[in-house]
C-alpha cells in the first residue's frame, strides 16, 4: 500500500480571490505579517500497489486528468510507503 | 431539428432549457441522461446549468468524464451544435471542448441578477438573429463564472472571433469582460449567462430567444429546408 498526498494550488500568475479575502481577515485580526495567502487543496489517496514507479506515473496521470485543472492550477505530490 | 438536453446528477436548468426549446421553437427535444452512449439522433446538444456532481473538486471536473461527454465530443467533431450554459460552460471547458476555465467570482459572491451582454460576433450559428454590437438583457446565476485563459489563448480567441458575448459591466471579474466564447469552428458555444431564462416577457426579458431561433435557422440553412416559422 502506498499513500499519495496531493497538493493542488492556484498558479502564481493567477489571482486567488479567496486567498485575498482570507489575508484581509487576518490583517483585520491583527496578523499584519501575513503577506499573502494562497488557498489550495489537499488530498490523500491510498493506492493498492507497492510499485513506487508505477504509483508515481499513475498519480501524475490522475493529477493531469482530474485532480488539477492545469490551466490555472499547479500540483505536486508525495508518495509514502 | 432535434434537441438534446443533457441531465447530470445536480443539473437544475434542464427543465428551463427543455421549455425554452419547446416554447420558442416547437421542435422535438429530449432529456438525455449522463449515462447515454449515443447522441447520433440529435442536431443540437444543450448542456444545462446547475451543480453537476455537487461541483465537487471543481465545477464540471467530474461531469466531464460522464459517458455522455465522449458523445458530446464526437458530436462537436461532426460539426453538430453544442451550447453549454453556466455549469454547462464549465463542463465544456473542463472537457477541453472550449479553451480556458471559470474561476471563483472576484467578489466571492454568488451573483444572481440580470446582466447586459454585447453581441461581439453575430456570424456564429447561435447569434445570427442579433446585430453586431447589440446589447441584450440575459440573467446570470453563478459563483464561479470568472473566465480565465492565458494571453496566447486570449489573442487567439480575439483573432478567430471566438468571443461571442462580453458583459457591459463586468459582474464576476472575467478576463476581458468575456461572457461567452466559441470553439475555433464556431459550432460549440459556452456562456455563463442564461438565455433559456430570457425567453418570455414574463421572465423579464425575451432577448435569449434569438439564440434558439438562430440555431434553428442555421440548421435549416444547412439542410436547405423551409424558412423559420
Amino acid at each position: 500500500m502506498i499513500k499519495a498526498t496531493v497538493y493542488v494550488t492556484i498558479k502564481q500568475s493567477v489571482l486567488d480571490p479567496q486567498g485575498v479575502a482570507v489575508q484581509g481577515a487576518l490583517h483585520s485580526m491583527g496578523y499584519t505579517e501575513a503577506q499573502s495567502v494562497r488557498i489550495g487543496k489537499y488530498m490523500e489517496i491510498k493506492l493498492d500497489t507497492n510499485d513506487r514507479n508505477e504509483a508515481e506515473a499513475r498519480v501524475k496521470d490522475m493529477c493531469e486528468k482530474l485532480l488539477a485543472n492545469t490551466v490555472v492550477e499547479d500540483y505536486r505530490f508525495e508518495l509514502e510507503v | 431539428m432535434k434537441f438534446a438536453v443533457l441531465v447530470f446528477p445536480g443539473s437544475n436548468c434542464d427543465i428551463d432549457c427543455y421549455k425554452a426549446v419547446e416554447d420558442t421553437l416547437n421542435e422535438p427535444v429530449d432529456y438525455v441522461w449522463h449515462t447515454a452512449t449515443d447522441l447520433s439522433a440529435y442536431d443540437c446538444i444543450l448542456v444545462p446549468g446547475g451543480f453537476s456532481y455537487g461541483d465537487y473538486l471543481r465545477c464540471g471536473a467530474i461531469s466531464r468524464f460522464a459517458p455522455v461527454m465522449a458523445e458530446v465530443a464526437k458530436a462537436a467533431e461532426q460539426g453538430k451544435y453544442v451550447l453549454g450554459i453556466c455549469n454547462g460552460f464549465q463542463i465544456l471547458t473542463e472537457a477541453g471542448l472550449l479553451p480556458g476555465t471559470l474561476r471563483r467570482n472576484m467578489s466571492l459572491k454568488f451573483r444572481c441578477h440580470d446582466t447586459v451582454l454585447r453581441v461581439e460576433n453575430n456570424e456564429n450559428p447561435f447569434t445570427s438573429q442579433y446585430e453586431k454590437g447589440q446589447e441584450i438583457k440575459i440573467p446570470i446565476a453563478h459563483g464561479e463564472g470568472n473566465y480565465y485563459c492565458d494571453e496566447a489563448t486570449l489573442a487567439k480567441l480575439e483573432e478567430n472571433k471566438q468571443i461571442i458575448f462580453r458583459y457591459v459591466g463586468n459582474p464576476n471579474g472575467s478576463l476581458d469582460d468575456i461572457a461567452g466564447i466559441s470553439n475555433e469552428r464556431g459550432n460549440v458555444v459556452g456562456m455563463m449567462p442564461h438565455p433559456e431564462r430570457a425567453v418570455d416577457s414574463l421572465l423579464g426579458s425575451e432577448d435569449g430567444k434569438g439564440m434558439f431561433i438562430s440555431i434553428l435557422k442555421a440548421w435549416r440553412d444547412q439542410h436547405e429546408s423551409a424558412s423559420i416559422r
